[in-house]
Protein backbone atom coordinates (compact mmCIF):
# COMPACT_ATOMS: atom_id res chain seq x y z
CA UNK A 1 0.00 0.00 0.00
CA UNK A 2 0.95 3.60 -0.37
CA UNK A 3 2.74 5.57 2.28
CA UNK A 4 1.22 8.28 4.45
CA UNK A 5 -1.51 10.13 2.56
CA UNK A 6 -0.48 13.67 1.73
CA UNK A 7 -2.79 16.35 3.15
CA UNK A 8 -4.92 17.69 0.31
CA UNK A 9 -5.47 21.47 0.25
CA UNK A 10 -9.10 22.61 0.03
CA UNK A 11 -10.39 23.62 -3.39
CA UNK A 12 -11.66 27.18 -3.69
CA UNK A 13 -15.11 27.15 -5.33
CA UNK A 14 -16.27 29.96 -7.60
CA UNK A 15 -19.91 30.86 -8.40
CA UNK A 16 -19.53 28.63 -11.48
CA UNK A 17 -18.60 25.55 -9.46
CA UNK A 18 -20.40 25.85 -6.12
CA UNK A 19 -22.85 23.08 -7.04
CA UNK A 20 -19.98 20.76 -7.94
CA UNK A 21 -18.31 21.14 -4.55
CA UNK A 22 -21.64 20.99 -2.68
CA UNK A 23 -22.20 17.66 -4.43
CA UNK A 24 -18.83 16.19 -3.45
CA UNK A 25 -19.59 17.21 0.15
CA UNK A 26 -22.81 15.18 -0.21
CA UNK A 27 -20.90 12.22 -1.65
CA UNK A 28 -21.73 12.76 -5.33
CA UNK A 29 -19.36 13.31 -8.26
CA UNK A 30 -20.73 15.47 -11.08
CA UNK A 31 -19.47 16.19 -14.56
CA UNK A 32 -20.62 19.04 -16.75
CA UNK A 33 -22.32 18.22 -20.03
CA UNK A 34 -23.55 20.41 -22.85
CA UNK A 35 -27.16 19.86 -23.93
CA UNK A 36 -26.55 21.67 -27.22
CA UNK A 37 -23.72 19.48 -28.57
CA UNK A 38 -24.13 16.60 -26.13
CA UNK A 39 -20.48 16.48 -25.06
CA UNK A 40 -19.17 16.28 -21.51
CA UNK A 41 -16.13 18.42 -20.70
CA UNK A 42 -13.52 18.91 -17.99
CA UNK A 43 -12.88 21.00 -15.88
CA UNK A 44 -16.51 22.04 -15.38
CA UNK A 45 -17.58 25.32 -16.98
CA UNK A 46 -20.84 27.22 -17.45
CA UNK A 47 -19.93 27.68 -21.11
CA UNK A 48 -19.27 24.62 -23.29
CA UNK A 49 -15.63 24.62 -24.50
CA UNK A 50 -16.66 22.81 -27.70
CA UNK A 51 -19.61 24.88 -28.99
CA UNK A 52 -19.74 27.87 -26.60
CA UNK A 53 -23.34 27.12 -25.70
CA UNK A 54 -24.44 28.16 -22.20
CA UNK A 55 -26.89 25.22 -22.12
CA UNK A 56 -24.74 23.10 -19.86
CA UNK A 57 -25.91 20.88 -17.03
CA UNK A 58 -24.59 18.74 -14.18
CA UNK A 59 -24.86 14.98 -14.57
CA UNK A 60 -23.76 12.39 -12.05
CA UNK A 61 -20.69 10.47 -13.16
CA UNK A 62 -20.44 6.71 -12.83
CA UNK A 63 -17.07 7.39 -11.23
CA UNK A 64 -15.21 4.85 -13.33
CA UNK A 65 -12.49 5.28 -15.88
CA UNK A 66 -8.94 4.43 -16.96
CA UNK A 67 -5.53 5.94 -16.29
CA UNK A 68 -4.42 8.06 -19.29
CA UNK A 69 -1.11 9.05 -17.69
CA UNK A 70 0.33 9.48 -14.21
CA UNK A 71 3.44 10.38 -12.28
CA UNK A 72 4.47 9.59 -8.73
CA UNK A 73 5.96 12.66 -7.08
CA UNK A 74 8.94 11.20 -5.22
CA UNK A 75 10.46 14.49 -4.12
CA UNK A 76 7.81 15.24 -1.49
CA UNK A 77 7.46 14.56 2.23
CA UNK A 78 4.64 12.15 1.43
CA UNK A 79 4.96 10.84 -2.15
CA UNK A 80 1.73 11.06 -4.15
CA UNK A 81 0.49 10.15 -7.61
CA UNK A 82 -1.02 12.71 -9.94
CA UNK A 83 -2.81 11.38 -12.99
CA UNK A 84 -5.07 12.05 -15.89
CA UNK A 85 -8.03 9.68 -15.74
CA UNK A 86 -10.33 9.29 -18.73
CA UNK A 87 -13.83 8.82 -17.33
CA UNK A 88 -16.16 6.32 -18.94
CA UNK A 89 -18.28 9.37 -19.84
CA UNK A 90 -15.45 10.26 -22.24
CA UNK A 91 -13.72 13.25 -20.68
CA UNK A 92 -10.24 13.29 -19.13
CA UNK A 93 -9.57 14.89 -15.74
CA UNK A 94 -6.57 15.68 -13.63
CA UNK A 95 -6.68 13.86 -10.29
CA UNK A 96 -4.78 11.81 -7.72
CA UNK A 97 -4.46 8.04 -7.55
CA UNK A 98 -4.82 7.05 -3.90
CA UNK A 99 -4.96 4.08 -1.54
CA UNK A 100 -2.80 1.92 -3.80
CA UNK A 101 0.71 0.62 -4.46
CA UNK A 102 2.26 3.39 -6.54
CA UNK A 103 4.81 1.00 -8.02
CA UNK A 104 2.04 -1.17 -9.50
CA UNK A 105 0.23 1.62 -11.39
CA UNK A 106 -0.12 1.29 -15.15
CA UNK A 107 -1.47 3.43 -17.97
CA UNK A 108 -4.76 1.94 -19.15
CA UNK A 109 -5.57 0.50 -15.73
CA UNK A 110 -9.26 0.63 -14.68
CA UNK A 111 -9.93 2.90 -11.71
CA UNK A 112 -12.89 3.95 -9.59
CA UNK A 113 -13.85 7.05 -7.66
CA UNK A 114 -12.81 7.79 -4.08
CA UNK A 115 -13.81 11.15 -2.61
CA UNK A 116 -10.85 12.25 -0.53
CA UNK A 117 -11.13 14.70 2.38
CA UNK A 118 -9.33 18.03 2.12
CA UNK A 119 -8.02 20.46 4.71
CA UNK A 120 -11.16 22.37 5.68
CA UNK A 121 -12.97 22.14 2.35
CA UNK A 122 -15.20 19.80 0.39
CA UNK A 123 -13.70 16.44 -0.68
CA UNK A 124 -12.02 16.16 -4.08
CA UNK A 125 -12.59 13.35 -6.58
CA UNK A 126 -9.67 10.90 -6.64
CA UNK A 127 -9.34 7.37 -8.00
CA UNK A 128 -8.08 4.00 -6.92
CA UNK A 129 -7.56 0.77 -8.92
CA UNK A 130 -10.95 -0.84 -9.60
CA UNK B 1 1.93 40.77 -44.61
CA UNK B 2 4.93 38.99 -43.19
CA UNK B 3 7.69 39.78 -40.72
CA UNK B 4 10.23 38.05 -42.95
CA UNK B 5 13.21 40.36 -43.27
CA UNK B 6 11.43 43.23 -41.48
CA UNK B 7 13.56 43.13 -38.33
CA UNK B 8 17.02 42.14 -37.12
CA UNK B 9 18.40 41.06 -33.77
CA UNK B 10 21.16 43.60 -33.24
CA UNK B 11 21.90 43.10 -29.56
CA UNK B 12 22.02 40.01 -27.35
CA UNK B 13 23.36 39.70 -23.85
CA UNK B 14 23.27 36.98 -21.20
CA UNK B 15 24.05 38.00 -17.64
CA UNK B 16 27.07 36.05 -16.40
CA UNK B 17 25.69 35.65 -12.88
CA UNK B 18 24.01 32.44 -11.78
CA UNK B 19 23.48 33.60 -8.19
CA UNK B 20 22.73 37.21 -7.35
CA UNK B 21 21.75 37.59 -3.68
CA UNK B 22 23.15 41.12 -3.59
CA UNK B 23 21.18 42.52 -6.53
CA UNK B 24 17.55 43.53 -6.89
CA UNK B 25 15.29 42.18 -9.61
CA UNK B 26 14.96 45.58 -11.29
CA UNK B 27 18.74 46.01 -11.16
CA UNK B 28 19.24 42.70 -12.98
CA UNK B 29 16.77 43.80 -15.69
CA UNK B 30 18.72 47.05 -16.05
CA UNK B 31 22.09 45.29 -16.18
CA UNK B 32 21.01 43.03 -19.03
CA UNK B 33 19.59 46.05 -20.88
CA UNK B 34 22.99 47.76 -20.57
CA UNK B 35 24.67 44.60 -21.85
CA UNK B 36 22.47 44.30 -24.92
CA UNK B 37 22.83 48.00 -25.79
CA UNK B 38 26.61 47.75 -25.52
CA UNK B 39 26.59 44.61 -27.66
CA UNK B 40 24.61 46.37 -30.39
CA UNK B 41 26.37 49.73 -30.10
CA UNK B 42 23.15 51.56 -29.24
CA UNK B 43 22.16 53.77 -26.32
CA UNK B 44 19.17 54.04 -24.03
CA UNK B 45 17.87 56.99 -26.04
CA UNK B 46 17.63 54.82 -29.15
CA UNK B 47 15.10 52.50 -27.47
CA UNK B 48 11.51 53.26 -28.48
CA UNK B 49 9.88 49.91 -27.70
CA UNK B 50 10.01 47.82 -24.52
CA UNK B 51 8.99 44.20 -24.01
CA UNK B 52 8.91 42.14 -20.82
CA UNK B 53 6.89 39.34 -19.22
CA UNK B 54 5.79 38.23 -15.78
CA UNK B 55 9.31 38.08 -14.38
CA UNK B 56 9.56 41.89 -14.52
CA UNK B 57 8.65 43.67 -11.28
CA UNK B 58 5.56 45.86 -11.34
CA UNK B 59 2.49 46.13 -13.52
CA UNK B 60 3.40 44.83 -16.96
CA UNK B 61 6.10 47.06 -18.43
CA UNK B 62 5.34 50.12 -16.27
CA UNK B 63 7.86 49.76 -13.46
CA UNK B 64 10.78 48.82 -15.69
CA UNK B 65 10.04 51.57 -18.22
CA UNK B 66 10.08 53.97 -15.26
CA UNK B 67 13.19 52.45 -13.59
CA UNK B 68 15.12 52.65 -16.87
CA UNK B 69 13.53 56.03 -17.59
CA UNK B 70 12.73 55.04 -21.16
CA UNK B 71 10.68 57.14 -23.51
CA UNK B 72 8.97 54.47 -25.58
CA UNK B 73 6.06 54.49 -28.01
CA UNK B 74 5.34 50.77 -27.98
CA UNK B 75 5.14 48.22 -25.12
CA UNK B 76 4.13 44.57 -24.88
CA UNK B 77 4.11 42.41 -21.75
CA UNK B 78 2.55 39.25 -23.17
CA UNK B 79 3.29 36.49 -20.68
CA UNK B 80 3.40 32.92 -21.92
CA UNK B 81 5.95 31.76 -19.35
CA UNK B 82 9.40 30.82 -20.57
CA UNK B 83 8.35 31.08 -24.21
CA UNK B 84 7.46 34.78 -23.82
CA UNK B 85 10.76 36.19 -25.10
CA UNK B 86 10.67 34.29 -28.40
CA UNK B 87 7.17 35.59 -28.90
CA UNK B 88 8.40 39.09 -27.96
CA UNK B 89 10.95 38.97 -30.78
CA UNK B 90 8.13 38.14 -33.19
CA UNK B 91 5.85 40.82 -31.76
CA UNK B 92 8.68 43.34 -31.90
CA UNK B 93 9.26 42.45 -35.56
CA UNK B 94 5.54 42.98 -36.20
CA UNK B 95 5.62 46.34 -34.45
CA UNK B 96 8.72 47.38 -36.41
CA UNK B 97 7.13 46.24 -39.68
CA UNK B 98 4.09 48.36 -38.82
CA UNK B 99 6.23 51.38 -38.02
CA UNK B 100 5.31 51.39 -34.32
CA UNK B 101 8.93 51.31 -33.11
CA UNK B 102 12.48 50.97 -34.48
CA UNK B 103 14.52 49.70 -31.54
CA UNK B 104 12.76 47.23 -29.25
CA UNK B 105 14.37 46.19 -25.98
CA UNK B 106 13.37 42.84 -24.44
CA UNK B 107 14.52 41.98 -20.91
CA UNK B 108 14.25 38.97 -18.64
CA UNK B 109 15.69 38.55 -15.16
CA UNK B 110 15.03 36.65 -11.97
CA UNK B 111 16.57 35.37 -8.77
CA UNK B 112 14.76 32.15 -7.86
CA UNK B 113 18.01 30.64 -6.58
CA UNK B 114 18.73 33.43 -4.12
CA UNK B 115 15.10 33.42 -3.05
CA UNK B 116 15.31 29.68 -2.34
CA UNK B 117 12.25 28.76 -4.36
CA UNK B 118 11.45 25.05 -4.62
CA UNK B 119 10.67 25.92 -8.17
CA UNK B 120 9.81 22.67 -9.82
CA UNK B 121 8.68 20.42 -7.02
CA UNK B 122 6.37 22.62 -4.94
CA UNK B 123 2.67 22.99 -5.80
CA UNK B 124 1.74 26.66 -6.22
CA UNK B 125 -1.87 27.84 -5.99
CA UNK B 126 -1.43 30.91 -8.16
CA UNK B 127 -4.45 33.09 -8.81
CA UNK B 128 -7.63 31.59 -7.39
CA UNK B 129 -9.71 33.25 -10.11
CA UNK B 130 -7.84 31.09 -12.62
CA UNK B 131 -10.61 28.59 -13.45
CA UNK B 132 -8.40 25.49 -13.43
CA UNK B 133 -6.74 26.10 -10.05
CA UNK B 134 -9.50 24.57 -7.91
CA UNK B 135 -9.36 21.42 -10.06
CA UNK B 136 -5.57 21.10 -10.05
CA UNK B 137 -3.87 22.71 -7.07
CA UNK B 138 -5.43 20.31 -4.50
CA UNK B 139 -3.86 17.40 -6.40
CA UNK B 140 -0.31 18.69 -6.03
CA UNK B 141 0.43 19.59 -9.63
CA UNK B 142 4.00 20.89 -9.86
CA UNK B 143 6.18 21.80 -12.78
CA UNK B 144 8.06 18.51 -12.55
CA UNK B 145 5.14 16.09 -12.32
CA UNK B 146 3.15 17.89 -15.02
CA UNK B 147 6.01 17.37 -17.48
CA UNK B 148 6.54 13.87 -16.13
CA UNK B 149 3.03 12.81 -17.17
CA UNK B 150 3.90 13.80 -20.73
CA UNK B 151 7.02 11.64 -20.57
CA UNK B 152 5.06 8.73 -19.09
CA UNK B 153 2.50 8.84 -21.90
CA UNK B 154 5.23 9.17 -24.54
CA UNK B 155 6.94 6.07 -23.18
CA UNK B 156 3.62 4.20 -23.20
CA UNK B 157 2.65 5.18 -26.75
CA UNK B 158 6.02 5.08 -28.48
CA UNK B 159 8.31 2.95 -26.35
CA UNK B 160 10.59 5.87 -25.50
CA UNK B 161 13.09 5.00 -22.77
CA UNK B 162 14.74 6.84 -19.90
CA UNK B 163 18.09 6.13 -21.55
CA UNK B 164 16.97 7.93 -24.72
CA UNK B 165 15.80 10.94 -22.71
CA UNK B 166 19.13 10.89 -20.87
CA UNK B 167 20.98 11.47 -24.15
CA UNK B 168 19.49 14.97 -24.24
CA UNK B 169 21.15 15.83 -20.94
CA UNK B 170 24.37 14.14 -22.03
CA UNK B 171 24.49 16.32 -25.17
CA UNK B 172 23.82 19.50 -23.15
CA UNK B 173 26.62 18.59 -20.73
CA UNK B 174 29.06 18.07 -23.60
CA UNK B 175 28.37 21.68 -24.63
CA UNK B 176 28.35 23.13 -21.10
CA UNK B 177 31.91 21.98 -20.43
CA UNK B 178 33.04 24.78 -22.75
CA UNK B 179 30.92 27.51 -21.14
CA UNK B 180 32.75 29.14 -18.20
CA UNK B 181 29.47 30.61 -16.92
CA UNK B 182 27.52 27.33 -16.98
CA UNK B 183 26.17 26.16 -13.63
CA UNK B 184 26.94 22.50 -14.38
CA UNK B 185 30.10 21.96 -16.43
CA UNK B 186 30.80 18.29 -15.83
CA UNK B 187 30.17 15.94 -18.72
CA UNK B 188 27.64 13.30 -17.66
CA UNK B 189 26.77 9.88 -19.03
CA UNK B 190 23.47 8.15 -19.72
CA UNK B 191 24.11 6.07 -16.59
CA UNK B 192 24.62 9.22 -14.50
CA UNK B 193 21.21 10.49 -15.59
CA UNK B 194 19.19 7.32 -15.11
CA UNK B 195 20.88 6.63 -11.77
CA UNK B 196 20.21 10.12 -10.41
CA UNK B 197 17.38 10.33 -7.84
CA UNK B 198 13.83 10.10 -9.16
CA UNK B 199 11.98 13.40 -8.87
CA UNK B 200 8.66 12.57 -10.53
CA UNK B 201 8.38 9.26 -12.40
CA UNK B 202 9.88 8.89 -14.99
CA UNK B 203 11.95 12.08 -14.69
CA UNK B 204 15.18 11.91 -12.70
CA UNK B 205 17.01 14.78 -11.14
CA UNK B 206 19.31 15.09 -14.17
CA UNK B 207 16.30 15.18 -16.52
CA UNK B 208 15.48 18.56 -14.93
CA UNK B 209 16.94 21.97 -15.70
CA UNK B 210 18.96 24.05 -13.28
CA UNK B 211 17.52 26.77 -11.04
CA UNK B 212 19.56 29.90 -11.57
CA UNK B 213 19.52 33.65 -11.01
CA UNK B 214 20.38 35.87 -13.92
CA UNK B 215 18.79 37.18 -17.06
CA UNK B 216 19.22 38.27 -20.61
CA UNK B 217 18.23 40.95 -23.05
CA UNK B 218 17.71 41.36 -26.77
CA UNK B 219 17.43 44.30 -29.13
CA UNK B 220 15.21 43.84 -32.14
CA UNK B 221 15.69 46.66 -34.63
CA UNK B 222 14.54 47.94 -38.01
CA UNK B 223 16.67 46.94 -41.04
CA UNK B 224 18.16 50.43 -41.50
CA UNK B 225 19.20 50.50 -37.83
CA UNK B 226 20.81 47.05 -38.07
CA UNK B 227 22.72 48.03 -41.19
CA UNK B 228 24.07 51.18 -39.52
CA UNK B 229 25.70 49.11 -36.77
CA UNK B 230 28.96 47.18 -36.79
CA UNK B 231 27.53 43.80 -35.74
CA UNK B 232 26.88 40.77 -37.99
CA UNK B 233 23.35 40.87 -39.39
CA UNK B 234 20.91 38.39 -37.87
CA UNK B 235 17.57 38.63 -39.61
CA UNK B 236 14.21 37.37 -38.32
CA UNK B 237 12.62 35.36 -41.12
CA UNK B 238 9.75 33.46 -39.52
CA UNK B 239 7.79 33.07 -36.32
CA UNK B 240 4.85 31.19 -34.92
CA UNK B 241 3.00 31.00 -31.63
CA UNK B 242 0.42 28.57 -30.27
CA UNK B 243 -0.90 28.09 -26.74
CA UNK B 244 -2.23 24.61 -26.00
CA UNK B 245 -4.19 23.28 -23.04
CA UNK B 246 -6.38 20.39 -22.04
CA UNK B 247 -8.71 20.75 -25.03
CA UNK B 248 -11.87 20.82 -22.93
CA UNK B 249 -11.06 17.42 -21.47
CA UNK B 250 -10.04 15.78 -24.77
CA UNK B 251 -6.55 15.68 -23.25
CA UNK B 252 -3.77 14.63 -25.64
CA UNK B 253 -0.28 14.68 -24.16
CA UNK B 254 1.36 13.25 -27.27
CA UNK B 255 1.89 16.60 -28.96
CA UNK B 256 2.58 20.21 -28.01
CA UNK B 257 1.74 23.62 -29.44
CA UNK B 258 5.03 23.40 -31.34
CA UNK B 259 3.12 21.41 -33.96
CA UNK B 260 1.36 24.66 -34.91
CA UNK B 261 3.93 27.33 -34.00
CA UNK B 262 6.67 25.43 -35.82
CA UNK B 263 4.60 24.91 -38.98
CA UNK B 264 3.72 28.61 -39.04
CA UNK B 265 7.34 29.69 -38.55
CA UNK B 266 8.68 27.36 -41.26
CA UNK B 267 5.98 28.48 -43.69
CA UNK B 268 6.75 32.16 -43.11
CA UNK B 269 10.51 31.63 -43.35
CA UNK B 270 10.22 29.43 -46.44
CA UNK B 271 12.65 26.88 -45.03
CA UNK B 272 12.41 23.24 -43.90
CA UNK B 273 13.67 21.52 -40.75
CA UNK B 274 16.53 20.08 -42.85
CA UNK B 275 17.70 23.66 -43.58
CA UNK B 276 18.25 24.39 -39.87
CA UNK B 277 21.97 24.28 -39.00
CA UNK B 278 21.53 24.96 -35.29
CA UNK B 279 18.51 24.70 -32.98
CA UNK B 280 17.92 26.18 -29.54
CA UNK B 281 15.26 23.92 -28.06
CA UNK B 282 13.63 24.74 -24.73
CA UNK B 283 14.97 22.29 -22.20
CA UNK B 284 13.12 22.72 -18.92
CA UNK B 285 13.21 18.91 -18.89
CA UNK B 286 14.60 16.33 -21.27
CA UNK B 287 11.06 15.39 -22.35
CA UNK B 288 10.41 19.01 -23.38
CA UNK B 289 13.19 18.72 -25.97
CA UNK B 290 11.98 15.38 -27.29
CA UNK B 291 8.41 16.60 -27.79
CA UNK B 292 9.50 19.80 -29.53
CA UNK B 293 11.90 18.04 -31.90
CA UNK B 294 9.03 15.82 -33.04
CA UNK B 295 6.45 18.58 -33.23
CA UNK B 296 8.80 20.93 -35.10
CA UNK B 297 9.35 18.19 -37.69
CA UNK B 298 13.00 17.32 -37.07
CA UNK B 299 11.81 13.71 -36.84
CA UNK B 300 8.51 11.87 -37.06
CA UNK B 301 6.13 11.73 -34.08
CA UNK B 302 7.24 8.97 -31.77
CA UNK B 303 10.75 8.81 -33.26
CA UNK B 304 12.23 11.41 -30.89
CA UNK B 305 13.86 8.83 -28.66
CA UNK B 306 15.84 7.35 -31.54
CA UNK B 307 16.61 10.81 -32.91
CA UNK B 308 18.27 12.13 -29.75
CA UNK B 309 20.19 8.95 -28.93
CA UNK B 310 23.88 8.36 -29.55
CA UNK B 311 24.91 11.99 -29.43
CA UNK B 312 22.85 13.23 -32.36
CA UNK B 313 22.36 16.61 -30.62
CA UNK B 314 26.08 17.14 -29.88
CA UNK B 315 27.78 19.84 -31.95
CA UNK B 316 30.39 18.36 -34.28
CA UNK B 317 29.09 14.84 -33.64
CA UNK B 318 25.39 14.65 -34.45
CA UNK B 319 23.08 15.89 -37.18
CA UNK B 320 21.31 18.59 -35.17
CA UNK B 321 23.53 20.58 -32.79
CA UNK B 322 21.30 21.99 -30.04
CA UNK B 323 21.74 24.28 -27.02
CA UNK B 324 25.47 24.76 -27.49
CA UNK B 325 25.63 26.99 -24.39
CA UNK B 326 24.62 23.99 -22.25
CA UNK B 327 20.97 25.05 -22.26
CA UNK B 328 18.68 25.12 -19.28
CA UNK B 329 19.78 21.62 -18.39
CA UNK B 330 23.36 22.70 -17.63
CA UNK B 331 23.97 26.40 -18.22
CA UNK B 332 21.22 28.73 -17.12
CA UNK B 333 17.44 28.95 -16.61
CA UNK B 334 17.13 32.50 -15.24
CA UNK B 335 13.81 33.35 -13.55
CA UNK B 336 12.72 29.77 -14.34
CA UNK B 337 12.22 31.05 -17.87
CA UNK B 338 14.66 29.92 -20.50
CA UNK B 339 13.29 31.59 -23.61
CA UNK B 340 15.70 34.48 -23.88
CA UNK B 341 18.84 32.36 -23.55
CA UNK B 342 17.50 30.25 -26.42
CA UNK B 343 17.50 33.28 -28.71
CA UNK B 344 20.85 34.53 -27.39
CA UNK B 345 22.72 31.30 -28.19
CA UNK B 346 21.10 31.15 -31.64
CA UNK B 347 22.34 34.70 -32.28
CA UNK B 348 25.85 33.72 -31.12
CA UNK B 349 25.79 30.78 -33.53
CA UNK B 350 24.59 32.87 -36.48
CA UNK B 351 27.24 35.52 -35.76
CA UNK B 352 29.94 32.88 -35.44
CA UNK B 353 30.46 33.95 -31.82
CA UNK B 354 29.68 30.67 -30.07
CA UNK B 355 32.53 28.94 -28.24
CA UNK B 356 34.90 27.57 -30.92
CA UNK B 357 34.47 24.05 -29.55
CA UNK B 358 30.73 24.14 -30.27
CA UNK B 359 30.44 26.67 -33.10
CA UNK B 360 28.52 25.16 -36.01
CA UNK B 361 30.32 25.66 -39.30
CA UNK B 362 28.52 27.76 -41.91
CA UNK B 363 25.65 28.41 -39.53
CA UNK B 364 23.37 30.45 -41.77
CA UNK B 365 19.89 29.44 -40.57
CA UNK B 366 18.95 28.76 -36.96
CA UNK B 367 15.77 28.04 -35.04
CA UNK B 368 14.86 28.85 -31.47
CA UNK B 369 11.83 27.38 -29.79
CA UNK B 370 10.25 27.92 -26.40
CA UNK B 371 7.69 26.05 -24.32
CA UNK B 372 6.38 28.05 -21.37
CA UNK B 373 4.09 27.05 -18.54
CA UNK B 374 3.34 23.38 -18.00
CA UNK B 375 3.52 21.00 -20.94
CA UNK B 376 1.17 18.62 -19.12
CA UNK B 377 -1.61 21.13 -18.40
CA UNK B 378 -1.41 24.35 -20.43
CA UNK B 379 1.57 25.83 -22.17
CA UNK B 380 2.71 28.52 -24.54
CA UNK B 381 4.66 27.59 -27.61
CA UNK B 382 6.75 30.01 -29.68
CA UNK B 383 9.07 29.34 -32.62
CA UNK B 384 11.52 31.75 -34.20
CA UNK B 385 13.63 31.24 -37.32
CA UNK B 386 16.61 33.50 -37.98
CA UNK B 387 19.08 33.87 -40.82
CA UNK B 388 22.56 35.32 -41.09
CA UNK B 389 22.67 37.92 -43.84
ZN1 LIG C 1 -21.44 22.19 -26.52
Amino acid sequence: MANVQRKIPAPTPTPETEAFWKATADGTFLVRRCTACGKPHWYPRAICPFCMSDKTEWVESKGTGRIYSYSVMRRAAEPYAIAYVTLDEGTTMLTNLVQCDFDALKIGQAVKLVLMPTEGGPPVPCFTPA
Amino acid sequence: MTIKGKAYIAGAYEHPTRKAPDKSLAQLHAEVAIGALADAGLTKDDVDGYFCAGDAPGMGPLSMVDYLNLRVRHVDSTDVGGSSYLLHVAHAAEAIAAGKCRVALITLAGRPRSEGMATGTQPRAGNLAQPDVQFEYPYGVTVANAYAMVAMRHMHEFGTTSEQLAWIKVAASHHAQHNPHAMLRDVVTVADVVNSPMVADPLHRLDCCVISDGGGALLVVAPEVAKSLKRPLVKVIGAGEAPKGQLGGAVDLTYSGARYSGAAAFAEAGVKPSDIKYASIYDSFTITVLMQLEDLGFCAKGEGGKFVADGNLISGVGKLPFNTDGGGLCNNHPANRGGITKVIEAVRQLRGEAHPAVQVRNCDVALAHGTGGLLGTRHGSATLIMERE
